[in-house]
């Protein structure tokens, strides 16, 4: 079981290791977002290599119309 | 007329940069643009919805980047961190764009820029490689500082965001203008459609709008007129106008010739 932060609110997962597993999870996959992991910056090449752990803080942003 | 707007070495067609923000739906928000004739689009950075249809129409769909160049912005960012961090986000975002606009807010009520974060800020942005397009007050001397640090574009406010007033102090956007060696641009403040060929006509590089035009009645017919004022504002300052004189009247048909004289 992993223990997620994700955009502040907190989440459990079983099948999920890598921040690409996540995107699987959460639809995300394929679509135009840009992760944070604890503060750091996961580039989308990195997203399959980087593995997650129980209490990390996630931020998973998107471009939205704005002034 | 070949008078491109250039910014950080690339050049541009339309001097009016308008925002993507307050629009009924993306479909409204599309239209507008494209009236708008605007080139560069503002964009913001926000987290995404988890456990929301991910197959809703985004704005990505709505305004491609292939055709629209984006200028992700830092609004609601009231500190230099939170605004570096959102900019490193957007360029992760944007694979590897980096032209960006860089707002530091100081007060919720009046939106008025935080100069200290806001050089701050863009002191860090710069290093780091982004071209920095900067919302600031309408400050020669601070206007002066961030070209200093090596910004791209400086953007005074020509009244409070969302205000709609207008030109509040044409005297030192021309204080700006005369001293810049990058682009100008008035963000904010616009109301309608003088009010933007009035910055054009002080010699301001381009506008860059939201709320005049997305709370205009018709978001899309203001579009077209604010793309309209744009040029005419630029033709009119690069024609040059007439100097003013108050102390007297000049006809402007012939003296001579007068029927009975």
């Amino acid at each position: 079981m992993l223990q997620l932060t994700i955009n502040g609110e907190s989440r459990q997962f079983v099948s999920v290791t890598s921040i690409s597993d996540l995107l699987i999870e959460l639809s995300l996959i394929g679509k135009r977002v840009a992760v944070e992991r604890n503060g750091e910056i996961v580039p989308r090449g990195m997203h399959a290599a980087t593995a997650l752990d129980s209490g990390d803080q996630l931020e998973i942003v998107v471009a939205v119309g704005g002034g | 007329m070949n008078d491109p707007l250039v910014i950080a070495g690339k050049a541009y067609n339309s001097r009016l940069l308008v925002g993507t923000g307050k629009y009924k739906d993306f479909d409204e928000t599309r239209r507008a643009v494209v009236a708008s004739g605007a080139q560069i689009v503002t964009v913001a950075i926000r987290r995404t919805n988890i456990g929301q249809d991910t197959k809703a129409p985004s704005l990505l769909d709505a305004l491609p980047m292939s055709e629209f160049t984006y200028l992700p912005n830092t609004a609601m960012c009231y500190t230099a961190d939170e605004a570096v961090r959102t900019l490193r986000l957007a360029r992760e975002l944007l694979d590897g764009h980096d032209l960006v606009k860089l707002e530091v807010l100081g007060d919720p009520h009046t939106l008025f820029p935080n100069m200290p974060e806001t050089l701050k800020a863009a002191e860090i942005l710069v290093k780091d490689g982004f071209k920095v397009m900067v919302y600031c007050s309408d400050d020669p001397i601070q206007a002066r500082m961030l070209e200093e640090i090596g910004v791209v574009a400086v953007m005074p406010l020509a009244s409070l965001i969302g205000s709609g007033m207008g030109i509040l102090n044409p005297w030192n956007l021309k204080l700006i203008i005369d001293q810049a060696k990058v682009p100008v641009m008035v963000d904010a403040g616009v109301g309608t459609a003088s009010d933007a060929a009035i910055a054009l006509e002080l010699g301001c590089d381009g506008v860059l709008m939201n709320t005049a035009i997305a709370s205009a009645q018709n978001p899309v017919l203001m579009a077209g007129a604010m793309k309209k004022a744009v040029e005419a504002g630029r033709e009119a300052f690069l024609a040059g106008r007439m100097p003013k004189k108050y102390y007297s009247a000049t006809p402007s048909s012939p003296a001579s010739g007068m029927i009975g004289s």
